[in-house]
């Protein structure tokens, strides 16, 4: 594997493969302290998101190498007109590694085929994020110890939330695993979705609009933000974005082992007396996301 | 009604009808300096109606564009008055620069000198996926 592009790039065997990698950095950091010493990053980051670049960044510093980079396209030459081949020729003379967000989708599949570096995609527009993928498998894995035999909970706007799309991609390729689908009908799962993921695979899936229904059957309650930036119409955005809002009355018939996550940031989605709950594992799931993509930048520069 | 028959050419046959002028300018066919016939609503015993061109020369054709905007269609390669060659056209696995992306949000409405790729998603519904954003080209 030379770049992470689409969490379909990685086989299952990958994916198991990081992730032992990821539970070893957590149990014995030190032994990884210097593996990337004298190595560079580069997060090139054409939209912002704080969060995903300081993962990437706090990742390659606790492998003890460094980082360049910037967090905004106006302080790129991309404001200058620069192409996304000529950006990422030019940063592959300065970096061992480069890890990309862009609002436009495909951007990281283009600059792949033009680098002499890895590059990871770190979120294209609303397309794909496989390091967030990574991240919920990671911590799926952690929390649950399994893969397989889940009934995963999806909940808010699974039209144009990449999370949710890459999350069911990735979970499908395990044995038993059933989905509870919830989502305003403004922002249901797109058939392609259905038609050449779940239904190919014979996954068993079920669509509401009720959060409570399913409830207590759920293993994962994966929740997720309306994203403003996805809506062309301002006024559907004020109508959809709080239409769930996750609380600790809504969690009563859930099971005492739920695990509760959200890719973040948050806004309403989750009342902030759901952090109390032990249920609650989206902030460890954020530091599970640091610990991922060391993994994943050791794999992609084969560092052992 | 009679068209002359060619000596040395190309015929596109089982063109689907009413779908031959469309052919014929996504080939280009009207920058060749030979003759070229377009014969539309033919009768056919197998389709009903059908379109055919003629092509009075022998020239590279581009099958990936014939593939994609009918797989049904025939290619006959004639030289000296006789049928030398008859073969299918198929639905190409990867198509370039032959459609555009429609989607906003995708690379190809911003990068410079990127070819516009769309790859065969579901070879029994005729589907194709941009290669960058994946966006399915709507009919």
């Amino acid at each position: 594997m030379k770049n992470l592009i689409d969490i379909k790039d990685l086989s299952i065997e990958e994916i198991e493969e990081l992730i032992k990698v990821a539970k070893d950095i957590m149990q014995n950091p030190e032994k990884y302290s210097e593996k990337c010493k004298y190595k560079k990053l580069a997060t090139l980051f054409f939209e912002p998101s704080t969060r995903t670049r300081l993962s990437f960044e706090a990742a390659m510093m606790e492998l003890g190498g460094n980082v360049i980079g910037f967090s905004d396209a106006q302080s790129s030459s991309t404001s200058k007109g620069e192409s996304v081949s000529d950006t990422i020729q030019v940063v592959g003379c300065y970096s061992d590694i480069i890890a990309m967000r862009h609002p436009k989708e495909g951007a990281p599949l283009v600059a792949a085929m033009k680098s002499t570096v890895p590059i990871i995609n770190a979120g294209d527009g609303g397309h794909n994020h496989p390091t967030q993928t990574l991240t919920d498998l990671l911590t799926i894995a952690c929390e649950k110890n399994r893969l397989d035999n889940l009934t995963i909970g999806v909940c808010g706007d699974l039209k144009f939330g990449r999370t949710v799309h890459s999350l069911i991609t990735a979970m499908s390729r395990y044995k038993n695993i059933k989905f509870v689908l919830i989502s305003p009908e403004e922002l249901k799962i797109p058939e392609y979705i259905k038609e050449e993921i779940l239904e190919k695979n014979n996954i068993e899936y079920i669509e509401t609009n009720d959060i409570e229904e399913k409830m207590e059957n759920l293993d994962i309650l994966y929740m997720t933000r309306v994203q403003k930036e996805r809506f062309f119409n301002e006024e559907d955005y004020l109508r959809l974005k709080d239409y769930y809002i996750l609380n600790i009355n809504k969690l009563e018939k859930a099971k005492k082992d739920l695990c509760i996550m959200h890719p973040l940031p948050r806004v309403n989605e989750i009342a902030t007396e759901v952090d109390e709950d032990d249920r609650a594992c989206y902030f460890k799931q954020a530091k599970y996301g640091k610990y991922i993509r060391m993994a994943l930048i050791l794999k992609l520069l084969k560092i052992s | 009604m009679n068209i002359d028959s060619i000596k040395n050419g190309i015929v596109i046959d089982h063109i689907q009808a009413k779908k031959g002028l469309e052919i014929y300018n996504a080939l280009n066919l009207g920058e060749l300096d030979c003759s070229v016939a377009i014969i539309t609503n033919a009768r056919s015993e197998k389709m009903g109606k059908k379109d055919i061109i003629k092509i009075d020369k022998n020239i590279d054709l581009n099958l990936d564009i014939l593939g994609y905007l009918d797989s049904n269609i025939t290619i006959n390669i004639i030289k000296d008055d006789k049928r030398i060659e008859k073969y299918h056209v198929k639905l190409p696995k990867q198509i370039t620069n032959i459609i555009k992306c429609q989607n906003p949000r995708c690379i190809t409405s911003i990068e410079r000198k990127l070819d516009q790729i769309f790859i065969l998603s579901d070879e029994k519904k005729k589907k194709y996926r941009c290669k960058y954003c994946e966006t399915l080209k709507e009919d």
